[in-house]
């Protein structure tokens, strides 16, 4: 069974139909690539995934369990986690400290209270925090990061409690080159770990990640498929790459 | 022993940030001050000092809310006004004086009033507004000042005058050095443990709440209730300040509930600055020393040299008193464990071959 499964989402923002009846399917351990023109829904549908934003209509089921109107935290708890498309590191902690807010979210009250994980999740901290490549920033002000950095250390922050689904929107929005291809090589050993939703103009970048792409345009899926098929499609390449 | 404590505080603080922590010095400076202050001061002044210390527990639990949950609550006198009138009627009604069980009531009456409250505004389907939370709470002042006046029971205008003398078992506590050690101590042990919460984990939660309470939601932080306790804590808080200030003065009145109180309380902690703690402490004993100096030499003009000096300090310091003394990055602090001490070479080691 799919991990997550939505049917027919619809989002209607005043007048604007942002989303009209969307399918979407994810499988365990797939890298699915949300691709499409501005204005496509793409951010849209992430967000009623996570929860940001609730469908006009339709389902969201994850991993058995319907989310559909169920708040943010429940669904971190269930197992989803989002990086947004505007950086919302917590600029004034540390690097180190963002990491562990984000590791002991789940926590009991009294384990928080009583401070009963800052020892135990010290090395998942530094772990997370070589993988990244950010070990020497960790006593800085996330403030102080580059914007890549930022970006690397907000992914971090979304995959550091283990999520089974990883909803990432543009990660290397506003990245140069080197920062991209770095930021693929991150996000290659994530496969063993979990489930990847991610929306990003850099076609090659989601070509060389992904499994399966779906395309939206208008608020529409047009083509859903895996990559070497969905890059075949001639209604694809009519719609949205002839556009880009 | 004070020396020892600034010693050790310093030394952990700059293994940490690579500079000199200025907080720890300055608690234990107050600390060291206000420990020996009666010793030195003729009783009234003592007395004086004592309903600055109750003072300063209020100013606590407003910085609590505010300076640490985000939450803005025009409220706080009503949690404090209302333990206050509580222990002041089982004093008067029922003849109990008893400190082990007038405080207990007090913080436990403080905790229900800011829980009912609390659940109200803030546990709602929408997470409310700061707004929404501000003018809940002064509605809430406002109302129970308006309730206290009219109310023949309370007392109406006069509240409850010549409350019994606090009492631990055949000994009186009366004003003077022994009640100000019991708010020396009281103030110390709940500093202590606000100090210890917003220092754990729980703090650090807090702080991310403080920055990106949208963001902190997507982790898995159950971010209304995480407001509701500090809320309903800082209420217990209030309500102990209650109680200690009814068996001090001696008396009760509605202006111990109302708005007048409540706004009083928000500019203690602004002027000394909210989210260390110390600079809610600061912010009273500054301001109730200069108002006391002021009321003294200048009696007709004194609310507004008062005045003028907070709009300057708010407007001009939005960080307070202590913002002049501390920097940003140590008032947030840190909360994991030290990150600067780990040795540099590891990480250079470990970011060749990726």
């Amino acid at each position: 069974m799919a991990l997550l499964e939505a049917r027919g989402i619809k989002k209607v923002f005043a007048r604007l139909t942002a989303l009209n009846g969307v399918d979407l399917t994810v499988a365990e351990n797939e890298f699915h690539g949300l691709i499409g023109p501005n204005g496509s829904g793409k951010s849209t549908l992430m967000k009623c995934i996570a929860g940001a934003e609730m469908p006009t209509q339709g389902a969201i089921h994850f991993a058995g369990r319907d989310i559909t109107a169920a708040p943010p935290a429940t669904r971190a708890r269930a197992g989803l986690s989002l990086k947004f498309q505007i950086t919302s590191v917590l600029p004034a902690l540390t690097v180190y400290d963002n990491v562990l807010l984000a590791l002991q979210a789940q926590d009991s009250l009294s384990s928080l209270v009583f401070s009963r994980t800052r020892g135990p999740l010290h090395e998942r901290v530094l772990h997370t925090l070589e993988q990244f490549r950010l070990a020497a920033r960790a006593g800085d002000p996330a403030a102080a990061l580059s914007h890549g950095q930022q970006q690397w250390l907000e992914i971090a922050m979304a995959l550091a409690p283990e999520p089974r689904l990883l909803l990432l929107d543009e990660p290397t929005a506003g990245m140069s080159r080197e920062e991209r291809r770095v930021t693929g090589e991150l996000l290659i050993p994530v496969k063993r770990r979990c489930s990847l939703v991610i929306v990003e103009h850099d076609l090659d970048f989601i070509r060389d990640i992904c499994d399966v792409l779906t395309v939206l345009d208008q608020g529409n899926v047009i083509e859903s498929g895996p990559v070497a098929q969905v890059q075949s499609s001639t209604k694809v390449q009519e719609v949205y790459l002839s556009r880009v | 022993m004070a020396d020892e404590s600034v010693a050790s505080s310093a030394h952990r603080s700059v293994s940490r940030s690579g500079r000199i922590a200025i907080i720890p010095i300055v608690e234990v400076a107050l600390l060291a001050i206000f420990a020996v202050l009666p010793l030195v001061l003729q009783d009234y002044l003592t007395i004086f000092v004592t309903r600055v210390l109750i003072l300063a527990l209020l100013a606590l639990s407003f910085d609590l809310v505010w300076g640490y949950a985000g939450i803005m609550s025009f409220g706080q006198a009503l949690f404090f006004g209302a333990a206050g009138y509580s222990v002041a009627l089982l004093a008067r009604d029922l003849g109990i004086t008893s400190v082990f069980i007038v405080l207990p009531a007090s913080l436990v009456i403080g905790l229900l009033v800011s829980l009912a409250l609390g659940s109200f505004l803030l546990l709602g389907r929408h997470p409310p507004t700061t707004i929404f939370v501000a003018l809940g709470t002064l509605t809430g002042s406002y109302a129970a000042e308006r309730l206290a006046r009219g109310w023949y029971y309370l007392g109406g205008q006069n509240g409850i005058p010549s409350i019994p003398t606090m009492t631990a078992g055949s000994y009186e506590l009366v004003e003077g050095p022994v009640y100000y050690y019991l708010a020396f101590a009281t103030l110390v042990l709940v500093y202590l443990l606000c100090r210890f919460l917003v220092r754990s984990q729980f703090g650090l939660a807090l702080a991310g709440m403080r920055e990106q309470e949208a963001r902190i939601a997507f982790f898995g932080y159950r971010v209304e209730r995480l407001k509701a306790i500090v809320f309903t804590l800082a209420g217990a808080i209030a309500g102990l300040a209650g109680g200690l200030y009814a068996f001090h003065e001696g008396f009760v009145g509605p202006n111990m509930l109302g708005v007048v109180l409540s706004t009083q309380i928000v500019l203690y902690a602004l002027f000394g600055g909210v989210g260390t703690l110390v600079g809610a402490v600061i912010g009273v004993i500054a301001i109730e020393m200069v108002s006391f100096w002021l009321a003294d030499s200048y009696q007709q003009v004194w609310p507004i040299i008062l005045g003028l000096l907070l709009l300057l300090v708010i407007l001009f310091r939005p960080t307070g008193l202590i913002g002049l003394l501390v920097s940003e990055r140590e008032r947030v602090g840190t909360f994991g464990r030290r990150p600067r001490t780990l040795p540099r070479a590891d990480h250079e080691g470990q970011h060749g071959p990726a």
